[in-house]
Parts: C-alpha cells; structure tokens; sequence
C-alpha cells in the first residue's frame, strides 16, 4: 500500500532529517509511527501527504511513484488519504455535517450521496444526530471524532494520523484507538505518529520507531 | 537534480488521475454536483458579502465612487458632443454694420447679398430689433431704457446654402462680406464651433484617461479584497488543500466574492451618476431653454448600462484572479 524506499530528506538549514528510510505497510495494517521529538515523524507524514518531496529514494503509494506527481496533480493524490491531526483541524464557521461533507463536496459527488456518506461516516464515529452542532459546542473526543469521521467520509485507502490522541484522556484516546482497528477490519491502511508509549504498547501493532532520522525498529 | 527530471512518467501519471476524478457516480450526477457546487459558490458568496455588511460597504462605497467617476464623466462629454453635434449644421455668417448705415442702405446691401448664389437666407435684423431682443434675453431692460441712444448695430444674418460645406469655400465667402464697405465685423460661428468641437474631443481624451486610471483602481482594490479576504480564511483554505481540494476548487468562492463586489458596485455606479444627472437635468434644460434649443440631457442607455455593469464586474473578477492565481498557489499546509 505504501512503501518508502530508502528515503532522505535534506534541509539546507537543518542537513538530513531522514536517511535511507525504507518500510513497507501493508494494505489493512495498523502501523504506529514514534520516536523522540526532531526524530522525522512530521517529516515522513509530510512527504507522505506530499506537503514536501523527498531529496533521495522514492515513495510509492498504491502503485503510484509520488516522485512522478506534479503540483496540479497533487490534491487527486491526496484524496487517496484520509488525515487525522492532533488539533482537529476543522472549520469552526461550519457544522458537523459541512466539516464531515468537505472532501465529498471537494470530489465533486452529488448531494444526496453526500448526505448518504456523512451520515454513515457520522454513525460509524459514534456522532449521529450531532449534524446541526458546531465544532466548538463539542468535546474535545468528539471533536476528534468529526475529524476522523471527515477523514474517512470518502474511503481512502491509507489514513494517516498525527498525534490523534495527543490532546485526549487515555479513556478517550483508547475509544479513539478502538475505532482505528475497526476500519482495520474493511481493509484500511492506517499510520499513526505517536510518542504515547503506552498506549502504543497496550496495542500490539506492527511500531516504526525513528532514532535521528533513522528507522531502528520495524 | 530531484527537480530537473520530475515528472518522467507524466502520462501514465495522468491516466492516473482521470480515474480518480471519475469516481464520484455517473457523468449527470456530476454535472448536476456541478452545477450545484457553483450555485452554492454564487450564493454563498453573496451571503458572505451581507455577512459582514461594514467592510462590503465600505468596499463597494469606495469602488462605486471610482466607477460612478468615470462613467459620469463619460456621460457628461457624450452630452457635450450631443450639444456641439447639433451645432454642426449652423455655420451662420453675422456681419455686423457700420454704426453711420442706414437701414435702407442696409437693406439695399442685403439685396445684392440675397443675389449671392452660394447663400440661401439673408435676414436683417435692425437695431430697434436687436434692442428687443437684447431687452428680453439680457434681463437688463431697465438699464437699457436709460440709454440715450441705441449702441446696437444693424445685423446681417447670412446662412449660406446647406450644400456649401466646403470649409474653403466658406471661408471664401465669409472673407468677401468681410471687405465690403458697409461692414464693420464679420463673425462666423463656425469658429466657435471648431473651438468647441476641439474641447469636446479633449475632455473625451481626458474621460478615457481618467476612465483607464479608475479602472485600475477598481482592478487593484478588487484585487485587494481579495487578497485580505484569502488572508482571514486562511484556515479554511489550508484545511480544504489538505483534504484533496484543487486550487481551482478553493478559487471560486472568492472568485464569486469578486463578481459580486465588481457587479454591485457598477450598481450603485450607475444610481450614484443616475441620481446626479437628475439634479442636473432641470437646471441644463432650463439653460438650454434660454438659448431656444432643443437640448435634452442623455441619460444610460441600456447599452451603457450593460457596458457599465459588465466592466466593472469583468475588472474585479480579472483583478481577484490574478490575486488567487498568485495566492492560493503561495498558501500550504505546513
């Protein structure tokens, strides 16, 4: 499904964040990403989400070299993930249903469709009946909650998570973790940066851990 | 080197992508999405606007009165040339007699003129008529009664004929009244014509300068709008970008944003120059009542109108354009 191939990335400032990563997720894996802070996880999901391209080596999502996509291309390769971030990121002048129909409207797809889809993403995440609320009258676990409802409202292969329980009660964060492994079972790829150890430990999933920009455990 | 040989395989990358944008339902639900998703922009767009009703006024006030500028400028030399148009035809020749002509002597003079094949009217007026005339017109009736003797001239009117449009030939005729014995000036209105004619076709020069100057204010303000319109929903677009959003996609809410400020404003535009007009159009058509002419001031046509409204919507649109263009490209998720 995804698949780094001895990766670097250098920054002129900073010299090389990442050397000769090389991994392999498998399609319907739950894999945790962790290492201390500068290690390179924001990196890898940056290069992932194509925000930034690799210096050497190459990335290959679903059989595409993500070498060989250009900028206009980049927003068809993105719809292909689904991400989750630490701070929710949504549109606090939207409600629930907009933030969760985002990337359906942004695909294009007809209105009762959408509204098919948000409702079963909603559902799935445990938020049905909360459509008309907005993102601030919500807590903070139902908030993340929107935001992975929205992330996998379009079923990508591959979700990509960035310290999704970074802000959660270990309560919540094990609830959230729960729903991960539920869309482990229809065959989603998910890559999760973390550094909460034990809750990575609790999960026995398949951990990467990156030492300086080096992957010492996979 | 990375960047040099980028896209290798750019084809098959392509054949890629059109699936991908193939896979949300049939070709009519698209269309239909669509059309929806433009629908949505047009409206939204203008909900946004009265969302926040001081900064789109102050926006639109200060577009308006540019456009309102021009255009009213415009409309007053197209008033202009309407006046001077009807004064083309007049090429009156005056000839002012000798204070000593008698009016026997000056109708004897007006005879041989009427013989003159080139002229088609010769009219006398005397100086009593003159008085008159000057009484009536002037509003200085009173002051005149006091004057002992009558400081008016006996006048020739000379129309020549219609087809002496020849401006040689008139002036040749013009000059031959001129030496004759019994005339003291000669006058021909078609100077005053040209002069006027040379002013109006300057003021025009000066509306489209001043009208090319405005309409880049209305393009950079428009454009400015937008620009700081990007800035406040910063979030919004990042957040859209990450999600798989094309530019093109986060362009055309604001795209609509700069329809709508460019349209409502040639709106207000054209009530701002409208309203003034009004004001103006009693006390023109009472002026030109005073000269006996048939002069009514032009409005908009629906043509102008048209022109007008889509001017300034076109000028706003290229000018928010050419911001997201640059903009919405600068702005990445980070």
């Amino acid at each position: 499904m995804l698949k780094f191939e001895q990766v670097t990335k250098r920054y002129p400032e900073t010299g090389d964040v990442l050397r000769n990563v090389s991994f392999h997720l498998k399609p319907g894996e739950i894999t945790f990403l962790t290492g201390h802070s500068g290690a390179g996880k924001s990196t890898i999901l940056k290069l992932i989400a194509l925000m930034e391209r690799c210096t050497r080596g190459e990335i290959v999502l679903d059989g595409q070299k993500l070498s060989t996509v250009n900028e206009r291309q980049v927003p068809y390769v993105r719809r292909k993930m689904g991400f989750i971030f630490q701070d929710y990121k949504l549109l606090q002048s939207r409600t629930v249903f907009d933030n969760v129909a985002l990337p359906l409207v942004i695909e294009g797809y007809g209105h009762h469709e959408i509204s098919r889809r948000v409702r079963a993403a909603l559902d799935k995440v445990g938020l049905l009946g909360k459509e008309k609320k907005f993102p601030l009258g919500l807590s903070g676990g139902e908030q993340q909650r929107v935001g992975i409802a929205r992330a996998v409202v379009n079923k990508p292969p591959l979700i990509i998570a960035d310290e999704p329980t970074g802000n959660l009660d270990p309560e919540l964060s094990a609830e959230i973790m729960l729903l991960f492994e539920q869309f482990q079972n229809v065959g989603v790829t998910t890559l999760i940066a973390s550094h909460d150890i034990s809750l990575i430990e609790r999960m026995h999933h398949r951990v990467l851990r990156l030492d300086h920009g080096q992957l010492v455990e996979s | 080197m990375k960047q040099i040989d980028k896209y290798p395989h750019k084809i098959q990358v392509k054949q890629d992508t059109r699936q991908t944008q193939k896979a949300g339902g049939s070709f009519t639900d698209r269309l239909i999405a669509w059309r929806d998703q433009h629908a949505q922009a047009l409206f939204s767009s203008l909900g946004g606007l009265f969302a926040k009703p001081f900064t789109s006024t102050m926006t639109i006030g200060v577009l308006a009165i540019a456009i309102a500028l021009a255009s009213g400028f415009y409309l007053v030399v197209v008033n202009l040339q309407q006046l001077t148009g009807g004064l083309e035809a007049s090429n009156q020749i005056s000839l002012f007699l000798r204070d000593e002509i008698s009016e026997t002597r000056a109708k004897q003079f007006a005879d041989s003129i009427r013989k003159n094949t080139d002229v088609q009217e010769v009219n006398v007026i005397s100086k009593q008529q003159a008085m008159q005339e000057f009484k009536n017109f002037s509003g200085f009736g009173d002051a005149i009664d006091s004057l002992e003797k009558n400081p008016l001239p006996i006048v020739i009117e000379v129309l020549p004929k219609d087809a002496l449009v020849d401006k040689e030939k008139l002036t040749s005729l013009f000059e031959n009244f001129k030496k004759a014995t019994e005339v003291d000036f000669a006058q021909i209105d078609l100077e005053w014509v040209a002069r006027l004619q040379a002013i109006v076709s300057s003021a025009r020069l000066a509306a489209i300068l001043l009208s090319t100057v405005l309409a880049m204010a209305v393009f950079f303000i428009a454009g400015n709008t937008i620009r700081l319109e990007i800035h406040n929903r910063r979030e919004e677009v990042i957040i859209a970008k990450l999600v798989g959003a094309t530019n093109r996609f986060i362009q055309r809410p604001f795209l609509y944003t700069g329809f709508w400020i460019g349209f409502l404003s040639g709106v207000a535009a054209w009530f701002i120059v409208t309203f003034m007009m009004l004001i103006l159009r009693s006390s023109v058509e009472n002026l030109s009542g005073l000269y006996a002419s048939e002069f009514h001031l032009l409005f908009f046509s629906y043509f102008e109108t048209l022109t007008l409204l889509a001017t300034s919507t076109l000028l706003a649109v290229i000018g928010s354009w050419l911001v997201l263009h640059i903009q919405v490209k600068q702005l990445k998720p980070e």
